[in-house]
């Protein structure tokens, strides 16, 4: 097997049996993550994120397929499986009624690390995650941040090679976000360890080095981010229509538009060439006494990636239907 | 060699993940002090609660008396009856059929039937007086009947001192029995002796509770809180997962148990008779039994709700079917089998047995045995369903 | 009728020797998306709960549609709206039985229920779905329907407190449409965020942090008014590469920067002057090996803007 493939599943499929017949929640994924790696997997809510992970760590069991981690297949070598990865589940919680220490030092305990280690590994492992000053605190009793990046401290105790981390960033504000990526960054620098995380931010997705989408349990595109959004036609340009709703419905039907998005009170426009649509964009909409603020072309980003690739899925869907 | 290497640092990693886990879990119990003040205090004031609901449930019963004899016997075991300060003489009336009558038509709860040469009878060691109580109304039932037997011994107790005195203890060739009994139509408690009685069954019951309650919440409530999926995720062992739960809560259980104990013996004056460790034994056995049954049950139970509605049900099916209350002879056999699935109707019988009445094991190996078969049952059968998997 | 529906001076909130809210005034119209934005533990969820009057107000003064919060909250409830950041919907009644529910708990009738209903399952796109049970509904629909709920009423201000926590991008702009829709109608919106781009769409914004009032402005000025520094956008061939290299750079104080963090795969840096830095710090990265494809001095996020904000007190330990 290939040294390199630390996460792999081949035509992957898990079934929820309900009431009447079953759902398919992951419909044939096949996905590699290679050493060293920071994947990341994204898709709308209920794609089948969480439950491809849980069916890779062998949290929940598999209908078909395969899937395997540093090459202990999901579901036969499960606690080899839980000694070399970390995890840090959806909505997770950490035994609030134990301190921080007291936190980390069960997980230490649990995953086997002799008390020599843990007194070696803890206190570099706490200043990493910045929690050096807070060793006593409660874990209730920390800042949403703070929380993930215990969660973090606790899943990294055993030295794992490849974590996992499940929407870890949730209900977390922009600074201890960015805090929180820093971190795994420094983790991948310096100890090159493998990560996967599925987010629902489109800027965390930005900076993974491989970005899987995943669409009603399918794995849609799986490219580097600066591929997936090459997958887009067209160029963007964004401005602020002074009347929202009649310049919406009006720039689709104009010729050389390929795909609008709103952002709030801006349009997004996917367009074939920048400068001269945009000239027409102006005269059409002004045209109907609507004036144009600020247009320019801007980068496309993972977002709008991320909605024209799904809004596409959606429609080859319905149309198909 | 390596294999033995290998299989050393597995046992060591074991045991080092056990003990982390017990220690959560006693930090855990120790820090939710609110709860832990709940849990040792709770069996105090339930004891006080049925010391009182008990004996003071009701007084005062309105009682009628036909008196065949109407000598200074019988005249002085109504008097002890009324001084009792259960009975209340309404009425007396001829006979039994006119007792019967009085108490259908509701004009008396009791009736107190004593027949004719009672002062000779209670000579000869061979006394019987009749109460008949309103089985329509269970509380005069339970407590006229309590208070009859209790009044009629302690006042035989007397008479039976005065006939010792007066023919003196050798003629008696040491079968001193009690000159009176008393028989009633209701059936009903036939050893009841208030707290002594009640105490025992009390431990047993509140050790069941409090045993099945903790051990289901604690797993349940760690899955509704997401702190499952974190720990699953952990080399932890199911079974060690399980043991981790059962051990501190085991502690726990013991010291409830011992305060249960000491405020019956120290405050209601149970006497304990039989062999305190075998007690300590076997109520240690049937602490294991009830913590492997709630665990049973939080593989079953989605919700802490769930959870504590099952405890609830098994708290009820304690009260009414172990035999703390009510016997369980004259039970019909399907109830009689649901009560045999309760451990603490097995522990109700020990705990009488070696707190009240004194005996050894020799007496109740068969209870025993069942609480032996049954803890290693429910513990092994939850380990298997205790799941390494969300699904 | 009053053009603010939400009034506030100097709002104060102290939990013992803790002030969690700070001497806050602001005032937001009828018809405006105003972002309340600021870190974890801010108090931004402690300033909606005075509003509602679900908290006591230590001291200071709050009007909500005229109505003081602190003694006629049960007259003013019947007026506003709000859906939490845990969404209080019953998972085990249906999608139209939610709606059902708190409409009769609003106290309106029959017919006008019935009415509310088709429209709040036609906004939140439930159509077809109506009946199924909302535990099974996904993320974004659930959203949706506990914004139904919370405006079964037709309240005339509308609190949201966090309303797309883990909810994937397109059900996010789905939403702001519905937060539009809303504003359009003269509805004030009052809607706390941790998304920065979600934040660039409201028309004023107010920062807070640790308890005070730090910038209160519309996006556009706020990037004028409280930035310090100019932002450098640099796309790098090898971003963390890049970054270790400025970072290093910083350390060793030969680089003049406030502030140097990824913006997804770009690399944002806050300098004194920008024009000045952008030669030198792309010859130092190409000296290192790294080329740099881009760097252009650009107009700040709104991101930018918040980090500089709250930073200064962010870096204290709590």
């Amino acid at each position: 097997m290939d040294e390199q493939v630390v996460i792999s599943t081949q035509n992957l499929v898990k079934q929820f049996q309900v009431k009447d017949g079953a759902v398919t929640a992951i419909d044939g994924v096949t996905l590699q993550v290679r050493r060293g790696e920071t994947y990341g997997l994204i898709g709308p809510d209920g794609a089948g994120k969480t439950t491809t992970t849980r069916v890779i760590l062998g949290l929940l069991t598999r209908t078909s397929g395969q899937s395997s981690i540093l090459g202990h297949d999901s579901m036969r070598d499960t606690y080899r499986i839980r000694e070399r990865v970390g995890y840090i589940a959806q909505q997770f919680a950490l035994p609030g009624d134990l301190t921080v220490m007291e936190n980390v030092r069960f997980f230490a305990r649990v995953q086997g690390v002799s008390s020599a280690e843990q007194r070696r590994r803890i206190p570099d492992l706490l200043e990493f995650a910045g929690l050096s000053g807070f060793t006593d605190r409660l874990a209730s009793r920390l800042s949403g941040g703070m929380k993930k990046k215990l969660a973090l401290a606790c899943s990294l105790v055993h030295e794992p090679q490849v974590v996992l981390l499940d929407e870890p960033t949730l209900g977390v504000d922009p600074v201890s976000r960015r805090e929180f990526w820093n971190l795994l960054g420094d983790l991948r620098r310096e100890r090159g360890t493998t990560i996967f995380v599925c987010t629902p931010y489109m800027d965390e997705a930005e900076r993974c080095n491989w970005v899987g989408l995943m669409y009603e349990g399918r794995l849609i595109a799986h490219d580097s981010p600066g591929k997936i959004k090459q997958m887009v036609p067209g160029r963007l340009l964004e401005f602020k229509p002074s009347d929202f709703v009649p310049a919406w419905r009006l720039v689709p039907d104009l010729p050389g538009v390929l795909e609008v998005q709103t952002y709030g009170a801006m349009l997004h426009i996917f367009v074939d060439d920048p400068d001269r649509r945009g000239r027409e964009i102006e005269a059409a909409l002004a045209a109907q006494g609507i004036t144009c603020e600020g247009m320019r072309e801007i980068e496309t980003r993972m977002e709008e990636a991320f909605i024209s690739l799904i809004r596409k899925q959606s429609a080859g869907a319905s149309d198909a239907a | 060699m390596r294999g033995v290497d290998n299989m050393r640092e597995g046992l060591r990693n074991r045991i080092r993940r056990l003990s982390a886990i017990i220690q959560k879990e006693a930090i855990q119990i120790l820090r939710d002090r609110g709860t832990l003040v709940m849990l040792l205090l709770m069996p105090v004031l339930e004891m006080f609660l049925f010391a009182y609901a008990v004996s003071l449930t009701v007084d005062h019963i309105p009682t009628a008396v036909a008196d065949a004899s109407m000598d200074a016997q019988s005249r002085a075991f109504v008097g002890a009856l009324v001084a009792s300060g259960y009975f209340d003489i309404d009425m007396y009336v001829a006979d039994e059929t006119q007792v019967i009558q009085a108490i259908d038509e509701g004009r008396v709860k009791a009736g107190i039937v004593i027949p004719p040469n009672f002062a000779a009878q209670i000579e000869r060691g061979e006394a019987q007086a009749l109460v008949i109580l309103d089985g329509s109304d269970a509380a005069s039932v339970s407590s006229g009947y309590s208070a009859a037997n209790a009044v009629a011994q302690s006042w035989a107790m007397g008479l039976t001192v005065e006939k010792v005195a007066r023919v003196g203890a050798a003629s008696l060739g040491g079968d001193i029995s009690l000159p009176i009994r008393t028989s009633t139509r209701v059936l009903y408690n036939p050893d009841r002796d208030d707290m002594i009685f009640i105490v025992p069954g009390l431990i047993a019951i509140l050790l069941q509770v409090m045993t099945i309650g903790q051990a289901a919440t604690a797993v349940v409530r760690e899955r509704e809180l997401g702190v499952t999926e974190q720990i699953l995720i952990t080399p932890a062992r199911p079974i060690e997962l399980l043991i981790g739960k059962m051990v501190p809560n085991l502690v726990l259980a013991v010291i409830v148990m011992l305060i249960v104990v000491l405020f019956g013996i120290f405050w209601f004056g149970v006497p304990f008779k039989g062999n305190p460790w075998s007690f300590v034994w076997l109520s240690l056995l049937f602490i294991i039994s009830g913590l492997g049954l709630g665990l049973l049950i939080s593989t079953v139970a989605k919700t802490q709700r769930q959870a504590r509605q099952i405890t609830l049900l098994f708290m009820l099916l304690c009260m009414l079917l172990t035999g703390l209350i009510y016997p369980r002879q004259p039970m019909p056999p399907i109830v009689k089998a649901v009560s045999n699935l309760i451990p603490a109707t097995y522990f109700v019988r020990i705990a009488r047995g070696i707190i009240t009445k004194g005996v050894g094991l020799s007496f109740m190996w068969a209870d025993v045995l069942v609480l032996v078969v049954y803890s290693v049952v429910v513990v092994v059968v939850s380990a298997l369903t205790f799941k390494k998997r969300l699904d | 009728m009053d053009e603010y529906a939400v009034q506030v001076e100097d709002l104060t909130k102290r939990f013992g020797d803790f002030t969690a809210v700070d001497r806050v005034s602001f005032r937001v119209r009828r018809g405006e998306v105003y972002g309340w934005l600021g870190p974890n533990g801010a108090g931004k969820t402690t300033t909606i709960r005075m509003l509602l009057g679900l908290l006591k107000i230590t001291s200071g003064r709050a009007l909500v549609l005229g109505y003081d919060p602190s003694t006629q909250a049960k007259h003013m409830q019947a007026h506003v709206g709000y859906m939490s950041q845990l969404f209080t919907l019953y998972n085990d009644l249906t999608a139209r039985e939610n709606i059902r529910f708190y409409g009769q708990a609003y106290g309106l009738s029959r017919a006008e229920l019935r009415h509310r209903q088709a429209e709040i399952i036609e906004m939140a796109g439930l159509q077809g779905r109506e009946n199924e049970l909302t535990a099974t509904l996904s993320g974004g629909w659930k959203q949706r329907l506990a914004l139904g709920c919370a405006i079964v009423h037709r309240p005339e201000v509308v609190f949201l407190d966090e309303p797309t926590a883990g909810v994937d991008p397109v059900s996010r702009r789905d939403f702001w449409g519905l937060i539009y829709a809303m504003a359009k109608k003269g509805v004030a919106v009052m809607v706390t965020t941790h998304y920065m781009d979600e934040a660039e769409l409201c028309q004023r914004v107010g920062f807070i942090s640790e308890g005070r009032l730090v910038a209160l402005d519309t996006p556009d000025r706020l990037k004028k008014t409280h930035m310090r520094g100019q932002v450098l956008e640099i796309n790098a061939d090898d971003p963390e590469r890049a970054m270790g290299l400025l970072k290093a750079a910083q350390q060793a104080g030969e680089l003049v920067c406030d502030e140097i963090a990824f913006y997804g795969a770009q690399i944002h840096a806050v300098v004194p002057d920008a024009q000045a830095l952008q030669p030198v710090i792309t010859a130092y990265l190409a000296s290192e090996g790294v080329r740099v494809s881009s760097i252009e001095w650009i107009v700040p996020t709104l991101e930018d803007v918040f980090i500089s904000a709250v930073t200064p007190s962010h870096k204290r330990p709590e």
